[in-house]
């Protein structure tokens, strides 16, 4: 107690200080550029016929609580489409963290009558129930990229295609080593999260396409999705492999710490192909000056597509460039391959 | 200007017993270093085994030694931390989480228009500030550690996330991300992070009263308290700790990764605890080594590098690290029985 004057004051200082240091802090936690940086992937249909406002519906959408730009990318893109439409009402609910409470969720959003239900399931297998008892109530539904195993749980189900994405890798790679006569090329393989059906059909399509023309994965490292991992994937794959061909990284955003680990080693011996289509790779590949040579997508402007597809299956329209009078059922996005050559055309759909 | 005139001995020393500092404490833990490094010894004879053909390349080992040491670099030095706190008799979930906020919240551009030094700052802050709250809320709110890390590691996540609006922020700032690039006479400056942060840790555990009071309070909370030592600000420095740890590691991984982002250093709270488990540090306090943790952490980092040159599956990698888990703790459990009857008897 006899040091209670000193102790006060400094206490007073140390406060001072620490009050001072999170005035400073919290006005450092905004990420506002200043310049309109809204690069959501929309269509505005000016000249299409299916643009013309129609009845007025509801949407309801729900998505996994993003941890990384693809998903948030998703959930950006569908509002973005949505707002586009002076005839749709765009209702959405946060998924949570796993599929128990994104099936809770979306009971809410079942309360709420919506027209339509656009959703990006946690895992297809475990909302399958929900799809099928929307359906038998009325409600369509529209399963985005995370397939429903049975037919009857969505009305349209629109998707990229993940074994394409490895097959289109490949195909460049193998093109690519063909181009310089390499015939027997060390090749790298950076996986995202290992446990998820999408790696394994990426990897699949890979090893498949590459199969094809004799090559075989020298290494295959599984990251997480995030740059970090990405960077201590890359790292180890890179010292496991001295010699280096050719790599693939199935995502772009684990992409930046990819290319990260590939400067701080100082290596650049290869020819690099990412995955998704992130505005950073494409820009890297316009630029030309890193081993990132090509992207494959897996482009998150299917949102915008199943926002606006989903309005049409309210709506009870068509596709206004097709015959048939209903929208179809199942899409399949195309994986394409962007390069240097035609990466301006690609850049407005980068996420 | 301290409370306290002396420091309380350990809990369980056996008085007026004079003894060097180094046999103090017994010679256990340095016969458990000497064993994990033993370990050590064995997963790079597995690996010159198994991979002759990169071990015989003197230049390629060179960097495989930085590899690993780059790899153990940013675990290491939140391990450093989380010793002192496992050490203390509590335990921090949160520091995975702490990195990632801190990470996070110092590449903002509003963070990076301030520079390097800004960064670094908000960095630092942020780490201190969290571990502050965690301990708060163990020392003065009395919630039991585990609920209130737990609780400050959920929390902390969801800040990250909403800082930064779910996506990945590159770091642009050159200075930041040379960090993860540069070499200092040859050896990558994130290894010299580390060292400072070991030997800084090694100074303060066992050279002043601070890293003594930290054993007296983990071996016996109520024998600290009556010897003089307030209990409750200690525990709060040791969280503030910590967070500093968290704090450094977050600027490290942000320079590896040139970016952070809130779902950064997944898990690096287990990652940590099993580091300084099998490093000898009793999960229930009063007794735990610096240098056990770092080679914990180093032998943690060569298993996944042993792994990757022979490129085998992150599953299989996963198995054998609980493997080697589960053996420390049984190792740990016959300490009591002492090691030398078994020793005896074979």
């Amino acid at each position: 107690m006899r040091h209670l004057p000193d102790l006060s004051r400094r206490r007073l200082l140390i406060g001072g200080a620490a009050l001072g240091a999170g005035a400073v802090l919290t006005g450092c936690t905004s990420n506002d550029s200043g310049d309109d940086d809204n690069n959501a992937q929309v269509n505005t249909g000016n000249n299409n016929a299916n643009a013309a406002p129609g009845k007025q519906v509801t949407i309801g959408f729900s998505a996994p609580a993003a941890d990384h730009g693809w998903i948030a990318a998703i959930t950006n893109n569908a509002k973005a489409q949505a707002d586009t439409y002076s005839d749709v009402e765009f209702k959405t609910v946060e998924a949570g963290a796993d599929a128990a409470a994104q099936r809770a969720a979306l009971q809410t959003l079942i309360s709420q009558k919506p027209d339509v239900i656009v959703l990006l399931p946690h895992d297809g297998k475990e909302l399958n129930a929900f799809g099928l008892s929307a359906m038998q109530a009325g409600i369509p539904v529209v399963n985005l990229d995370r397939a429903f195993p049975d037919a009857k749980a969505y009305r349209l189900q629109i998707k990229g295609d993940n074994y394409g994405m490895g097959v289109s890798a490949a195909a460049y790679i193998v093109a690519q080593m063909k181009a310089k006569g390499v015939s027997a090329p060390v090749i790298g393989e950076i996986a995202g999260m290992d446990e998820l059906e999408l790696t394994q059909e990426r990897s699949k399509g890979f090893a498949d396409t590459l199969a094809q023309a004799g090559f075989r994965v020298a290494n295959r490292r599984a990251a997480r999705f995030t740059a970090d991992t990405g960077q201590q994937e890359a790292a180890s794959l890179l010292q496991a492999l001295p010699k280096l061909d050719a790599l693939w990284n199935h995502d772009d955003d684990q992409g930046i710490g990819v290319l990260a680990a590939i400067s701080q080693a100082n290596r650049s011996e290869f020819v690099m192909v990412g995955g998704a289509g992130s505005k950073a790779a494409i820009e890297a590949i316009q630029a030309d000056n890193s081993v990132l040579k090509a992207t494959v997508t897996y482009s998150p402007s299917m949102a915008s597509s199943a926002i606006s597809l989903a309005r049409l299956i309210a709506q009870g329209r068509g596709m206004s460039d097709l015959v048939e009078l209903q929208v179809p059922k199942e899409i399949t996005l195309a994986s394409e391959t962007i390069t240097k050559e035609n990466a301006g055309n690609y850049l407005k759909l980068g996420f | 200007m301290t409370t306290t005139q002396t420091a309380a001995p350990p809990a369980n020393e056996k008085p007026a017993e004079t003894r060097s500092w180094w046999r103090d404490d017994a010679s256990e833990p340095l016969r458990r270093n000497l064993a994990l490094f033993a370990v050590l010894i064995l997963l790079i004879i597995i690996g010159i085994a198994t991979r002759p053909d990169l071990y015989s390349d003197s230049t390629w080992v060179r960097n495989n030694i930085f590899t690993i040491l780059e790899l153990a670099s940013v675990i290491g030095v939140v391990t450093v931390g989380m010793t002192f706190v496992i050490i203390g008799g509590g335990i921090d979930l949160s520091v995975g989480a702490i990195v990632a906020l801190a990470g996070v919240w110092s590449t903002t551009l509003a963070t990076q228009s301030y520079g390097a030094g800004g960064m670094i700052f908000c960095a630092l802050a942020v780490g201190i500030g969290v571990g502050v709250v965690n301990g708060i809320l163990i020392a003065y709110g009395r919630l039991v550690a585990f609920i209130a890390t737990l609780a400050i590691l959920v929390a902390a996540r969801g800040l990250a996330a909403q800082i930064s609006g779910k996506q990945t922020q590159v770091s642009t700032n050159t200075f930041i991300n040379d960090i993860a690039a540069n070499d200092l006479l040859g050896i990558p400056l994130l290894v010299y992070i580390l060292a400072a942060v070991v030997a800084a840790g090694w100074v303060l555990l066992n050279r002043t009263t601070f890293g003594r009071r930290t054993v007296a309070v983990g071996g016996n909370v109520e024998a600290a308290r009556l010897a003089g030592i307030n209990v409750k600000r200690h525990t709060l420095l040791l969280y503030a700790l910590s967070g500093l740890c968290c704090g450094i590691a977050a600027i490290m991984l942000t320079s590896q990764a040139t970016s952070a982002q809130a779902a950064m250093a997944n898990l690096y709270e287990l990652d940590a605890i099993a580091a300084a488990i099998i490093g000898g540090t009793l999960l229930s306090g009063g007794r735990g080594t610096i240098i056990g943790s770092l080679l914990g952490v180093i032998v943690f980092a060569t298993i996944t590098n042993l792994f990757a040159i022979n490129n085998l599956s992150t599953e299989v990698q996963n198995m054998v690290k609980g493997g080697i888990i589960v053996a420390a703790v049984l190792v740990q459990q016959f300490r009591y029985k002492s090691l030398s009857q078994l020793f005896n008897r074979a």
